[in-house]
């Protein structure tokens, strides 16, 4: 689960960490309390004006702007709230239908008062499958895209591991700090940062925390500018308020809804459907479809129980998709006994009723040979098959 | 031989009394697996399917001489259920639990560092030796005693490898289902190594996913040290970048961790590397008969 930069700030600043200031408005006309309360409180007309979508990339598409007075902000806030922001990152990427700002966050103007006294460094903090433990990222190198500068200037990332049980020493904050070229007070500062940064990703039970720039102010502070924080979904159960923030007007309107019928969904370009279980099986089922000469229009996870309410409510799913041009079923039975899914199956297809894509489903496992007897005797527009090989030559021929 | 689990391996279920441990116990039963208890904490002294319930997996060791666990609890309590097994002395740790928070398997496994127990999974079908020991979820009558050693992340692609090795007229030796998380107790190159050193095996399907680099961990022991045929196929071939498919560890993070990556070290590696999920048995034959 990911945080907009808003929340992601508020979480880090509950464990002392220093960040940009801001307020969040939904209307232009909450833009501009928020810019006087700042205004107010820092002296400076200049201010920030910070698209809240769940992608990164937002200042390219236009999605951040500064401004330098009032009208400036009504109308840099106008043209930000309610617009589709492209942004490599989201779907589609540049060329693609972007994503509606329905929030904006107002923010402080952090370079202020000697913008070439200040220093952007790039700091994150995720989990290393390869060793088992977390491990901090950071570079002198701020404000960019970071993989193109591992790539272009891979001995400027620099990487620190983290003990999995005894957790961040203090030594290992200085080394940071050292190796980020600070001393003084900025260099106090910023092991301090570094220290609550951990507690905070510890705290939260995140499995990323990317701050990108962290900024060096002119008065040697040290502060998160822009922070990404996604959450590790396995352990929301222990974090009820975080859970609470989940915006799912950030996420596929059709993945949420799958997800309240319990089922494991991604919605993908193509033009087969596929409902499968298991996710391992799913995943084989995608690529299988593409070697048939089609191309995945999802993911679908049914899970251990794939009763005929579930069937049907992924049919449903699958079937809105005018792009789905054929449907691939392939379920192995192990506890979850096939006869009971071809009758889902023949159900649902009673149920909805209107279905004029063709449906291949491939049952294997418990009760197999019974469960392709109710199918093709259900006189249903049904092409059964049992050997994977089977169905993925019905998909060539479907789609020929 | 065979690995990890067999017809003496003493069995007990965390997590017994519960529904899901009730109904997986009982078919590992059935299925001939000598089950000789379980634990649920309180509920100790207690029967449950005509074995004993113990408090604790140190009652269940010193009282029935468990040596390998197969649990069944839920995810917020998985994690001191995996560290209870350790420190009681099981043998062998079969963790079915899907959905155990991350940083939880992170001191985990820091904790098992200096235990002689072997971890299987979270989020993982368990480990089966035809004929001798089934442990875990899968269901059993479609596995047939042989020489074909199966190693896989997800559950339901393993039965499929599983039946195809079956119907090819081969059988299987020991199939390990490690588990789909980022975390995972045995990596598939601990368990292809396993597999190398049983004098029982004599092929290895290894099936990975997208994510991660224990395929090419694996790959490259195997190259190195590899004494026996090796059929790998690795799922999610067509999956976007960045998105979470279905298991938490199957998530292309860059370019290394993509199928394609992946299977490209692997065919570098020596293995028969078959890009549909269909031909994993018809494939293990031909490489068998040479």
């Amino acid at each position: 689960m990911n945080l907009h930069e808003y929340q992601g700030k508020a979480l880090l600043k509950q464990y002392g960490v220093a960040v940009q200031e801001g307020i969040l408005a939904h209307t232009v006309e909450e833009a501009v309390a928020a810019y006087e309360q700042l205004q107010a409180r820092t002296g400076s007309n200049i201010a920030i004006v910070k698209a809240q979508i769940h992608a990164g990339g937002r200042g390219k598409g236009g999605g951040i702007k500064l401004v330098k007075n009032l009208d400036d902000l009504k109308e840099k806030t106008g043209q930000i709230l309610g617009m589709m922001l492209k942004t490599p990152q989201t779907p589609g990427g540049l060329n693609g239908p972007g994503k509606l700002v329905r929030k904006v966050l107002i923010a402080e103007d952090a370079y202020a008062p000697d913008f070439d006294a200040c220093k952007e460094f790039y700091l994150s903090i995720l989990m290393d499958r390869e060793r088992k433990c977390n491990v901090i990222i950071y570079s002198t190198e701020g404000g960019m895209d970071i993989e193109a500068v591992a790539e272009q200037t891979p001995h400027l990332v620099h990487k620190e591991y983290i003990h999995p049980t005894l957790g961040l020493q203090p030594f290992q904050a200085r080394k940071i700090a050292f190796n980020l070229g600070l001393s003084g007070k900025a260099f106090k500062e910023m092991v301090q940062f570094i220290q609550s940064l951990y507690s905070a990703f510890i705290g939260a039970d995140a499995s990323l925390f990317e701050i990108n720039p962290c900024l060096k102010t002119a008065d040697d502070r040290i502060i998160a500018v822009d922070c990404k924080v996604t959450l590790d979904d396995n352990s929301l159960f222990r974090h009820p308020d975080l859970a609470a923030q989940r915006d799912t007007d950030e996420e596929d309107p059709t993945e949420v809804e799958a997800k309240s019928y319990g089922l494991n969904f991604v919605n993908l370009d193509g033009n087969v459907g596929c409902m499968v279980n298991g996710a391992g099986l799913a995943m084989a089922t995608m690529d299988i479809i593409k070697l048939s000469g089609g191309e995945p229009a999802n993911f679908l996870d049914v899970g251990g129980t794939a009763d005929a309410k579930r069937v049907e409510n992924a049919f449903r799913i699958i079937l809105r998709d005018s792009r789905v041009k054929a449907i691939l079923i392939n379920i192995f039975g192990g506890i979850v006994r096939c006869d009971r899914v071809a009758q889902g199956v023949v159900d649902a297809y009673r149920n909805i009723g209107d279905i004029h894509v063709p449906i291949i489903v491939r049952l294997q496992g418990t009760n197999a040979d019974l469960a392709k007897q109710i199918l093709d005797e259900s006189g249903l527009a049904v092409r059964s098959a049992i050997q994977l090989q089977e169905a993925a030559d019905l998909v060539k021929e479907v789609l020929a | 031989m065979s690995v990890l689990v067999n017809k003496h391996s003493r069995v007990i279920v965390q997590g017994f009394t519960g529904k899901e441990g009730t109904f997986h116990a009982s078919q590992m039963i059935e299925y001939g697996t000598q089950v000789v208890g379980g634990v649920t904490p309180g509920k100790g002294g207690e029967t449950h399917l005509e074995r004993p319930v113990f408090n604790s997996v140190y009652e269940a060791v010193q009282k029935a001489g468990a040596d390998t666990s197969v649990i069944f609890v839920p995810p917020a309590f998985a994690a001191d259920a995996i560290m209870e097994a350790a420190e009681a002395g099981i043998r062998v740790i079969i963790c079915i639990t899907e959905g155990i928070p991350v940083q939880d398997m992170v001191k985990v496994k820091a904790y098992l560092s200096d235990k002689s127990c072997r971890l299987i999974g979270p989020n993982c079908p368990g480990v089966i030796t035809p004929d001798e020991a089934k442990c875990g979820i899968m269901p059993g009558f479609i596995h047939r005693k042989g020489s074909i050693g199966i190693v896989s992340r997800s559950g339901t692609l393993t039965y499929e490898a599983v039946d195809q090795v079956t119907k090819a007229g081969l059988g299987q030796s020991t199939c390990i289902g490690i588990g789909g998380d980022p975390i995972v107790g045995t990596t598939t190159k601990e368990a292809v190594e396993l597999l190398m050193n049983d004098p029982e095996t004599e092929g290895i399907i290894m099936i990975g996913e997208i994510g991660g680099s224990m395929e090419a961990d694996a790959a490259r022991y195997i190259k190195e040290f590899g004494t026996k045929p090796v059929v790998g196929f690795i799922a999610g071939q067509t999956a976007p970048k960045g998105r979470t498919m279905g298991h938490a560890g199957a998530i292309i993070g860059g370019k290394d961790d993509t199928a394609e990556a992946k299977m490209a070290v692997m065919e570098a590696c020596g293995i028969h590397v078959v890009r549909t999920p269909a031909a994993i048995g018809e494939t293990m034959r031909r490489v068998l008969k040479g």
